[in-house]
This record gives structure tokens, sequence and C-alpha cells, in this order.
């Protein structure tokens, strides 16, 4: 049979060229305006350039880039037409075929992670975090990038309370990670709190910040919560920039106390009737001292939002939250309060934005509303995604591939923020649950895999 | 009284551009209820594609302004059109049956590439032009305050109304629209009756890109100054221009746009420039608490 019907799956050039050449004529429109001419400014006055090698070269890769896609997809075609026969299953019926990659999808990232349990690569992650400081290929930039990596980490992970777990679109939380930073520093400054003091009194401030926010706008539906939350960062952000008495505006807030090691601050000389923490326990001075331990308080913060959230998710408010993400209109009518439930899980959110910002405001030492724009949120927001909603792992090696992304990609200098965006799609594109495709409630029925 | 009619003026002008992206953003959620974040970008390579058509039609020696302008018209609907239906394709279509943020973050990661992708091409200055449209009449006068409006405004605002009207009549009496408007009330039902839905959403995204496309070229004559971060605050202002109107509602987003703009006018001119994006924000709020569905949308009933 095979052999009959080989002829008419012969590759249809006409087809395939003809798609190229489709897609090379809409790169031509594409290209002509914004890449085939260059505004110049020549004596105070908008002149224009013309680049038309650019559009060629744009429409010519387009087209040859079309044609080996369509070519491997007709290939990957033809071959599967071919082998189709000898497999013994009958065909599903056609409405089950849409249904099934995203079942497939989550299934087989369900048997892989059985295979080698989160529990291990939890622990084996740990471990490599906890040792990184200390491992031989370890630098000073390393260790700093790292603690911008549990930063993100940490951020994802509040995100998630509130997006994966609870299912509350939120496009502003970097309005709370603006709030604990900008309130740890002003605590600091004007009352002299130290990091240690000023980090809960910080996060309390965002979940405060969380629960006002939070109280009239989460009757809302999904989408109006999205720009809702996208609006209070944004006046947050304005607030921040325009308020000038009290944040000091585009100028920001200089001189945030870095922490101390129980009271041991890392400097080279100690302040006067105390001591450095190289002198208390008699090691040489090293600035990269304080790195590791900013990394180590990041990542123990870190660890600790894992550890609560995952406690979160076994107690009754914790199922609320995933109940309601799954279905709302059963939970209301199981007599859960929807509002209260998700003032939870926002407030938690909040306030775990805020430690963090608070440990951003003194890593960094400075801040200033630069660094609190919808970039930041959209990061966030992406790396809970991109991580597989409601996965913890996920979120973590989400933040690994966005922050080193850029990072590695400063060779490129100005394209990385191109890349990040195009990046962004792509991965969506190919893997649209997530990197990590585990989202299934904690609480089941009893049956293969009972309750966990 | 002088004061507030040129507010006036000047806000329904704005009112104008915001309206017409936020037609973009409510068409897109009216039928596949995503958040086409990437809208805003298209705005701003409509502004784009206007000041480098204009300058063009300068090398080329096209001196005759009605002329340019027709022809910025046309090309730059055309261009940003192009975009517009590139941007579904390439980011939205393979998304079509994922879960709900999906698309989301493809749009935000769509929308950092096209700033970047403009910045990198056209540089990250702002661009400015000198006005194109002179000219205008002095409507009142009173307690030494005269109310100016230009003939910019009244072309801006004739060619709103008029992209309004033709649109209206597009969706409300071709097959075209009847297609757009069955999608948005049952995608499957409509593929059932055999109108090819990635067809219409296609043209929905193409639409919405040619109205944003209008209000880049309105802001570059109006404004004459454009860089390629204008579209984010304009999408986002559009987009709450959408959801105050009631999305997926459009008159509700034109309705919507002239708030936004008369809102933003009335605070600089009254209150504090400073402050006005946070105005617009806190009232969308204050809607949304009191009027969840928006102005002019449908109440939703949620069926199990």
């Amino acid at each position: 049979m095979a052999a009959e019907a080989l002829p008419a799956r012969r590759l249809a050039w006409g087809g395939i060229v003809g798609e190229a050449a489709a897609a090379a004529g809409v790169a031509l429109a594409l290209a002509l305006p914004l890449i085939g001419f260059r505004t110049v400014e020549t004596n105070a006055a908008l002149g224009i350039e013309t680049r038309f090698g650019w559009v060629a070269a744009t429409v010519a890769a387009v087209f040859v880039g079309r044609l080996l896609l369509a070519l491997l997809r007709s290939l990957h075609l033809h071959r599967k037409s071919v082998t189709r026969p000898t497999s013994p299953q009958p065909s599903p019926p056609p409405g089950a075929e849409r249904e099934r990659p995203v079942e497939r999808e989550g299934e087989v990232g369900g048997r892989r992670f059985r295979a080698f349990s989160p529990t291990w690569i939890g622990a084996l992650g740990i471990a490599f975090a906890v040792a990184l400081p200390f491992l031989p290929f370890s630098s000073r930039y390393l260790v700093d990038l790292a603690t911008t990596v549990v930063i993100y980490v940490m951020l994802g992970w509040g995100l998630n309370v509130v997006v994966g777990l609870a299912g509350l679109l939120d496009l502003g939380y970097v309005a709370f990670y603006a709030v604990g930073a900008y309130s740890f520093a002003l605590l600091a400054q004007r009352f002299g709190l130290s990091f240690w003091q000023g980090l809960p009194m910080a996060g309390l401030l965002a979940a405060a910040f969380g629960l006002a926010l939070g109280f009239p706008v989460l009757r809302l539906r999904g989408d109006y919560l999205a720009i809702v939350t996208l609006g209070f960062g944004e006046i947050v952000r304005l607030v921040l920039l325009n308020w000038v008495p009290v944040t000091n505006g585009p100028a920001g807030i200089a001189d945030v106390p870095r922490p101390s090691f129980f009271g041991l601050p890392f400097e080279r000389h100690a302040p006067p009737g105390g001591t450095t923490f190289a002198e208390f326990f008699h090691v040489p001075f090293n600035p990269g001292q304080r790195i590791v331990f900013l990394y180590y308080v990041i990542l123990a913060l870190a660890l600790l939002t894992n550890a609560v959230t995952l406690r979160l998710r076994r107690l009754p408010i914790g199922r609320a939250w995933e109940a309601l993400r799954e279905d709302e209109i059963a939970c209301r009518a199981l007599g859960i309060n929807p509002t209260l439930v998700k003032l939870s899980a926002f407030s938690i959110g909040a306030m775990l934005g805020g430690f963090a910002g608070a440990f951003f405001a003194t890593r960094q030492g400075f801040i200033s509303p630069e660094s609190f724009t919808f970039i930041e949120s959209a990061t966030i927001l992406a790396i809970v995604v991109l991580g597989g909603m409601g996965s913890q792992l996920g979120v973590v090696l989400a933040a690994v591939v966005l922050v080193c992304l850029p990072e590695f990609g400063r060779a490129f200098a100005e394209f990385r923020m191109l890349l990040f965006g195009a990046a962004m799609v792509a991965i969506m594109v190919w893997r649209p649950r997530g990197l990590v495709a585990r989202r299934a409630p904690s609480l089941r029925l009893a049956g293969r895999d009972g309750a966990r | 009284m002088a004061y507030f009619l040129q507010q006036l003026i000047n806000g329904l002008t704005l009112g104008s551009i915001y309206g017409l992206i936020a037609i973009g953003y409510t068409m897109v959620y009216g039928i596949i209820g995503m958040i086409n974040f990437a809208h805003g970008e298209i705005y701003m390579i409509g502004a784009f594609v206007a000041l480098i058509t204009f300058l063009v039609l300068g090398v080329v020696g096209v001196s005759y302004v009605p002329l340019a302008l027709l022809v910025m018209l046309l090309a730059t609907m055309l261009f940003t059109a192009a975009y517009g239906w590139t941007v579904e394709r390439l980011a939205y279509r393979p998304l079509r049956h994922s879960f709900r943020l999906a698309p989301l973050i493809s749009a935000i990661g769509m929308s950092i590439f096209l700033q970047n992708y403009v910045q990198l091409l056209q540089g990250a200055r702002v661009k400015a032009l000198p006005p194109i449209v002179h000219g205008g009449f002095t409507l009142m006068q009173s307690d030494g305050f005269s109310v100016e409006v230009s003939w910019l405004q009244i072309g801006i605002l004739a060619l709103t109304l008029a992209l309004m009207a033709g649109f209206s009549l597009v969706i409300s009496a071709t097959p075209l629209g009847r297609a757009q408007r069955a999608c948005e009330q049952d995608m499957t039902m409509a593929a059932l009756l055999g109108i090819d839905v990635d067809r219409t959403i296609s043209t929905a995204f193409v639409i919405g890109a040619a109205l944003a496309a209008v209000a880049g070229l309105m802001v570059t004559l109006y404004y004459g100054v454009i860089d390629f971060f204008i579209g984010f605050l304009a999408g986002i202002k559009a987009f709450t221009a959408a959801v105050l109107g009631g999305i997926g509602s459009l008159p509700g987003a034109m309705l919507g746009g002239l708030l936004i703009g008369l809102i933003e006018a009335f605070w600089s001119g009254y209150f504090s420039v400073e402050y006005k994006d946070v105005a617009v924000f806190v009232i969308l709020v204050l809607v949304l608490i009191f009027r969840p569905t928006g102005l002019l949308g449908r109440p939703e009933v949620e069926k199990v």
C-alpha cells in the first residue's frame, strides 16, 4: 500500500516555493519602510538614508528560511505518512487530535519527573546553590550573577503564589517589589533601621499595599484584574518619580545600609567601638565576603519562601487557592469566599515581593524608580509562565534562563533585548505550557496517585 | 469657560487617537479573548512609517500637502497592517489552542522585540518633525483667553469620525463584518458554518493595525515628536480605554478613548501634569469597581 501511495506524496515543490515566495513578499513589505530607510539628523533637521541592500538581504533570508522550514516540515510529514500504516493503533477520531498534545505534554513531563523525582532534583539544586561560592570555577562575577538569579527566583516564587496557585493574573507585581525596596530604604534612612529590622517591616508594608489594592479589585474578572494591576504598577512608579520630598524623585535614594552578619559589618575598618566580620573571625578582609554573604541571605530568603509556599499548598488555604483557580463557580457553591481567598494569595505574594525588594535595596545600596518599570513585571511573569505555572522547579529553570540570557547576550550588546523578546516568543511557541509543565492541583481524588 | 472649551477640544483630539488604538484591542479581545500587548508597538510602528513616508516624499519632491497626506495615510495603513498580520501569524496563531496566559507572554515578548527592533533600526533619539499642516482659527475669545482650533485638530476629528463610520459600516453590513461578529459570538459554531476562523482573526489584526497606524500618523503630525517608546504608554492607555468602554464593544472603545483623552486633558489643564496618568488609572479602577463590565459592555453571565 505504501508503494502505491508514494508517488502522490512526492514533495510539492510548487507549493513550497510559493509559500516561501509569499513569506518573502511579506518580508519585503515589512522591511521596506523600517529597514529600507533610516532617519538621520543632519543640521537639526531630519533627513533620510536608504539601505536597500539590507532589505534585499532580509527578504532573501526570509525566503531561504521559509523554504527550509517548509522542506523540513514536508519531509517530516512524508516520513510520518509512510510509517503510519505499520503502526497497529487505530487512528484517533478527529476531535481527539486537538486535545491530545496538551494532555500528552503534561503526561510526559509528569512521568519524566517521577523518574527523577522533583525532591531529588530540588535537593541537588539546593546543594549546588549552597556550594556555589566555594566551587573551583566560582568567581565574584558568578556569585553576583547567581544573586541576581536568586532574586528573580524569589520574585518568581512570590508571583507564583498569585498567578500559579491562585490563578490571578498580576501584571504589576513590580509595584510590591518597589514598595518593599523603598520602604526599607526610607525606614533605614529616616529611622536608622538596620537591614534585619527593616526586612520584616518592608514585607509587612508591601502586604498592606497588596491588601489595600486587592480589596477593591479582586472581585474583578481575570483580565480586568490584569489591567488594574498593570495600572497600579505604573501608579506606584509615577508616584515614586514625582513625590520628590519623600522619594527624592528620579534621583533615587543612595546609601541604603548594607546588611551585617549578626551585627558584624563587612567593612575594612571597624566603626568606633565595633568589630568587623573579618576581625571577629580572624580572617583577612576581602570585599568578596559581602557578596557571598548577600548571596546566602537571598538564598535563605528564597528557600524560606519555597518552604512556606510548599506548606501553604497543603493547608486549607492553599487548597482553596488551587480550587479557585480551577473553578470559581464550584468554589462559591462550596461556600468558599472567593474575595477573601484571593486577597490572602495576593497579599502573601505582595509580602514576598516586598522581602525581595528590601533585599534588592540593600544589595544595590541605591534605588531609583528606573529599576521598577513594567519590563520587570513582565520578566517576572514570564519567569512564572515560562517555567510552567505553579511549578516551583520550573520557576528556577526559567529564572536561570531569563537572567542569564541577557547576561551572556552582552556580547551582542545592543541586540540583547531584541533577542530576549524573540526568545520569549520562541519559547512560548515551542512549549506553550512552560519548560516544566506541571500544574496539577496538590490534592486529587484517590486514584492513580492518591492524595499528595 | 474659554479654558474649558480649549481643554475640551484638546481632549477630543487626544481621545480620537486613543479611540483608534483601542479598537484594535477590543476587536482582538472580542474574538480570541487575549490582550494583544504588542498593539501599542504597532501604533508606534505606524508613527515611524508615517514619519519615514513623509521624509521619502520630501526627497521625491511631493510638496502638495493634501497629496502628501493622502499618500502618507495609505502607506502607513498598508505597511503597518503588514506588521499586524505578521505578529499574529508568528506569535499568536501557533498558540491558538493553548492556555490563556501563553499568548499574553508571547505578546509581551513581541512587544519587547518590536521596541528594540525599531530602536536598533531607527536610533534611540527622539525624532522631531516640523509641522506640516499649519494654521487654524480662533473659535471664541473671552477674558483674554482665546480658544484656538487648528486645522489639524479638525482634520483629526473628521478623519476619526469618517473612519469610525466606515468601520461601523464594514462591521454591520458586509460579509467580512458578519464573520467578525459571528466569530466573536461563538468561534466553534462560526467554523462549523463555514467561516474561515483563521482568516477572520487575521482580518481583525489587520484592521486593528491599520486603525492604530492612523493613530500613529495623527500623533506624528499633531505632536511632531516620536520615539521608539511611545507605544508602551499609549498602548496601556488605549487598553484602559477599551476596558473603560466595555471590552469587546466597538462603540465602547471609541467612547472610552474619548473619555480617557478628556480626563487626561482636563486633569493636566486643571490639576497637575505629572499625575495625569495616575488620574487615568484611578478612574479606570473606580469604573471597574462600580461597573465591572465597563460603560457599554454587556454583563457576562458565567455558566458552568
